[in-house]
């Protein structure tokens, strides 16, 4: 009957820790809790500043906005503009925003915020729909001429569309250009519309996209115009201007596509600018931003009232963990076996000394009136009941004359679990008429002792954070718990207990040889 | 502070209570047969049935109405001791052992009223004294008339004989004597001395107080290691019977001996103690595994199984 094999524990064991520590790194790695309450990451914080004259009629302005920039996640975004309507549009890859107004007059500024976390991925979104065909593109007479011969240099030293964007701008930027690029750039100054039109021309799919510099702290920043080519199902970045390929870290893709960037009705005069700022934000408010299929476990989504409800449920098992060390392990003495983890979570709410203060008060008032009680001759469930009303008193009061005296933190008093407080005073003061006052000291002493000891890992920041956010982490408590169920040595208190019985024996027996 | 290593206590074949209830309580005793004895009086109605010896029942209260009537119930009872049925470590036991006038006496001599009775009965019923406060019924059995040659033995209280019974071969035995530090009660841990006893012969091995050695009785001076247990074996045979009648495999037997009848059951624990330990001055764990590693079946009868314990659990030897 003992010969049952151990081995299916220990593999549920080593399952729970294995679940336990693998979902709470899952969830570190695709969500990016931090595992460290407090921790900061750096965001771009970028505002879009949008003037214009409004001219006293109704008015739209409507503003491109970076829809899924490659290399970035947007994390939060707004728009502050008094008296005006605001709403986003989305249009297939196209987002835009919309400020609206019946009536306006005068110079007006617009604001657009959003904060942006870097240093992801840079996966240029491919074009999900069909392949883009080429735009046709028609010249005059000796711009046709001279753009077909532009284009038939850059063919010759080119292999591919990415080599022939490349040779294009190399030859538009070149500081002696011939007659065919200076002719080209006469009509059309702007080399990215230039660049674009060219490749266009040649029969590959080119748009215009526009690109911010990041830098901290700049303010009126332009949009650097950008040509964007589509090759092998990609959209690849050129920069026109000095004919480098691919996106670098610090641009981040405000408008991708030939739409404007800034339409205005009811306005003229009106311009963008671009401020920004690299700041820090706590990690886990990113987290929290970000969709995943592991948020499902998670309790952010639940409504504040009751995820502080979790806070203190996920909490407990560590008491519970606390509990049972304190006992199996070390043999220490409570009254009421998880009694202490609920003063514990008491505590939490009260401060400790606070907690500790009004604890021992409310339990030695209790006593004192269920001495008189105990004369009263009642039964035993009208008594604890009659103590569950003067234990409310009693908590009542306290907190009344703490609130008296100007300590607003008295009132914590009330979070003291009243029912097991009364059953606590019930239980003392048996044991005080059973074994005498020693016992009630030591009984009610470790579990103080036991409930602080809980109480002072709980209270933890990193303890919060990490059960709050890592749920699982309870599975590797659970395991430790069960793991020390399995314990059969010796408690450290029988260390002690025994200690006089072996001093016996061996002098008895050293008395033997004598 | 000092300790001692849980090597040397495990040298020493020191059960600890981690062990006692994982290995021996935990794979030894069903679930389901607990109640048999943490309910007095199951146990004592299945004694009856087993034909092993115990107090006689008077009569049972299990409703708070009877109590009011109680007095006509115990009219003509001198002597009666009143027990929660789901007491457990002594508690609510109130021992009568005679009457003053409207008076009753306690074994400590001292009087209480009928009320007193009455309110102790109320409570006993309301669950005060039970595991975790359940109801529970009082019952009313016989007093004890303790044996002549434990006079002197005894401050107040029974002395009674505590043997742990291991798949019905009695292990380790202590006599538990009551002095005026345990007030009466037979409870080690309260300062009752107690005095381990040879399973082969029934002679005191050595005595503990408080964890300490006593050579004489605190309180009547009477020297501790002159007692030897008339009828050891009945004693033993009672005990291991106890196996056959509940079924659990690890279980301290509470045995006194009375006058006129003889070794009495008082009552059973399904989650003996381990200072009976200290009394004997060596550990539990030896003697568990030796009983252990016997053939299944190899003693059938109680008889059996006495005679093998009185041969092999020597005081010289396991």
């Amino acid at each position: 009957m003992k010969a049952r094999s151990r081995a299916p524990f220990y593999s549920i064991i080593i399952a729970l820790m294995l679940i336990g520590l693998g979902t709470a790194w899952m969830r570190h790695v695709t969500m990016e809790i931090p595992f460290f309450a407090g921790e900061q990451r750096p965001v771009w914080l970028i505002e879009a500043r949008v003037d214009f004259y409004a001219t006293g009629s109704e008015v739209t302005i409507n503003l491109a906005l970076p829809q899924d920039p490659p290399g970035f996640r947007t994390f939060t975004e707004q728009a502050a503009s008094p008296g005006y309507g605001w709403s986003v549009i989305e249009e297939g890859d196209i987002r835009r925003g919309e400020w609206t107004k019946r009536t306006a007059s005068g110079p007006q500024t617009l604001y657009y915020k959003a904060q942006f976390v870097g240093g992801l991925d840079k996966e240029m979104s491919a074009a999900s729909e069909a392949v883009p065909a080429a735009k046709p593109v028609e010249w005059d007479g000796p711009q046709a001429t001279a753009s077909t011969q532009l284009l038939a240099q850059a063919l010759s030293t080119s292999s591919n569309s990415r080599s022939l964007a490349r040779e294009l701008s190399k030859l538009l930027n070149d500081a002696a250009r011939d007659q065919n690029a200076s002719l080209m750039l006469t009509v059309e100054p702007d080399k990215s519309v230039l660049l674009e039109k060219l490749l266009n021309q040649a029969g590959i799919p080119a748009r215009r996209a526009l690109g911010l510099y990041l830098e901290d702290a700049r303010r009126h920043q332009p949009l650097t115009r950008m040509v964007e080519v589509y090759d092998e199902g990609e959209w690849v970045l050129f920069n026109p201007y000095t004919g480098a390929q691919g996106l670098p870290d610090n641009v981040l893709l405000w408008h991708r596509g030939d739409t404007a960037l800034l339409d205005v009705i009811g306005g003229r005069n009106s311009r963008v600018g671009f401020s920004m700022i690299y700041q820090t934000v706590p990690a886990l408010e990113l987290a929290q931003a970000n969709d995943s299929i592991f948020s499902i476990i998670g309790v952010h989504l639940l409504p504040i009232e009751e995820q502080g409800m979790f806070k203190l449920l996920f909490l407990l098992p560590l008491g519970a963990l606390v509990v049972v060390f304190m006992r199996v392990i070390v043999g220490l003495k409570t009254s009421g076996t998880f009694m202490p983890i609920l003063i514990a979570v008491a505590f939490l709410q009260t401060s400790l000394y606070l907690g500790l203060i009004g604890f021992v008060s409310v339990v030695s008032f209790g006593l004192v009136l269920r001495t008189y009680l105990s004369r009263l001759n009642l039964l035993l469930i009208a008594r604890i009941a009659t103590l569950v009303v003067l234990v409310i008193f009693i908590i009542s009061i306290l907190s009344l004359v703490g609130y008296q005296m100007g300590l607003n933190t008295g009132m914590t008093i009330t979070f003291f679990p009243m029912i097991i407080i009364a059953w606590t005073i019930e239980r003392m003061s048996i044991l005080w008429e059973e074994e005498g006052p020693r016992e009630v000291l030591i009984q009610g002493g470790g579990s103080l002792l036991v409930a602080v000891m809980a109480f002072s890992l709980m209270q933890l920041p990193v303890v919060g954070h990490l059960t709050f956010n890592f749920p699982e982490i309870n599975l590797v408590f659970l395991a430790l718990i069960m793991l020390m169920g399995q314990y059969t040595g010796y408690k450290i208190s029988e260390l002690r207990r025994f200690r006089a019985m072996i001093d016996n024996v061996t002098s008895e027996k050293a008395g033997d040889i004598k | 502070m000092k300790w001692v290593s849980p090597w040397r206590l495990r040298r020493m074949g020191i059960l600890g209570m981690n062990c006692r209830n994982r290995d021996f309580i935990g794979s030894y005793n069903a679930r389901h047969l607990f109640p048999l004895v943490d309910n007095k009086l199951k146990t004592k109605l299945l004694a009856e049935e087993f034909e092993v010896a115990t107090p006689p029942l008077f009569f049972v209260v299990s409703e708070q109405h009877e109590i009011a009537t109680i007095e006509k119930k115990l009219e003509g009872l001198d002597g009666f001791a009143i027990k929660p049925a789901k007491g457990s470590g002594g508690k609510g036991i109130l021992v009568i052992i005679g009457r003053r006038g409207n008076k009753f006496i306690k074994s400590s001599g001292v009087e209480i009223s009928i009320e007193d009775i009455r309110r102790h009965m109320s409570n006993a019923l309301a669950g005060l004294y039970s595991l975790g406060g359940k109801p529970d019924v009082v019952i009313v059995e016989d007093l004890i008339q303790f044996d002549d040659s434990f006079e002197g033995y005894s401050y107040e209280g029974v002395p009674d004989i505590r043997i742990i019974v291991f798949k019905g071969y009695p292990v380790m035995a202590m006599l538990r004597l009551a002095t005026r530090a345990s007030d009466g009660k037979a409870n080690l841990h309260q300062g009752a001395v107690g005095v381990g006893l040879d399973i082969a012969t029934g002679c005191a091995l050595r005595a503990v107080q408080f964890s300490q050695p006593v050579t004489h009785h605190p309180d009547t001076k009477r020297p501790l290691s002159e007692i030897q247990i008339a009828n050891w074996r009945d004693m033993l045979l009672l005990a291991s019977r106890c196996f056959e009648m509940t079924g659990l495999g690890y279980i301290g037997t509470d045995i006194v001996l009375d006058r006129t009848r003889g070794a009495q059951l008082l009552e059973l624990n399904a989650r003996p103690g381990l200072s009976i330990q200290v009394a004997n001055g060596r550990g539990l764990l030896p003697r568990l595994r030796h009983i252990e590693s016997l053939k299944p079946r190899a003693h059938r009868t109680p008889e059996q199984r006495v005679d093998y314990v009185m041969k092999t659990f020597t005081a010289d030897g396991m």
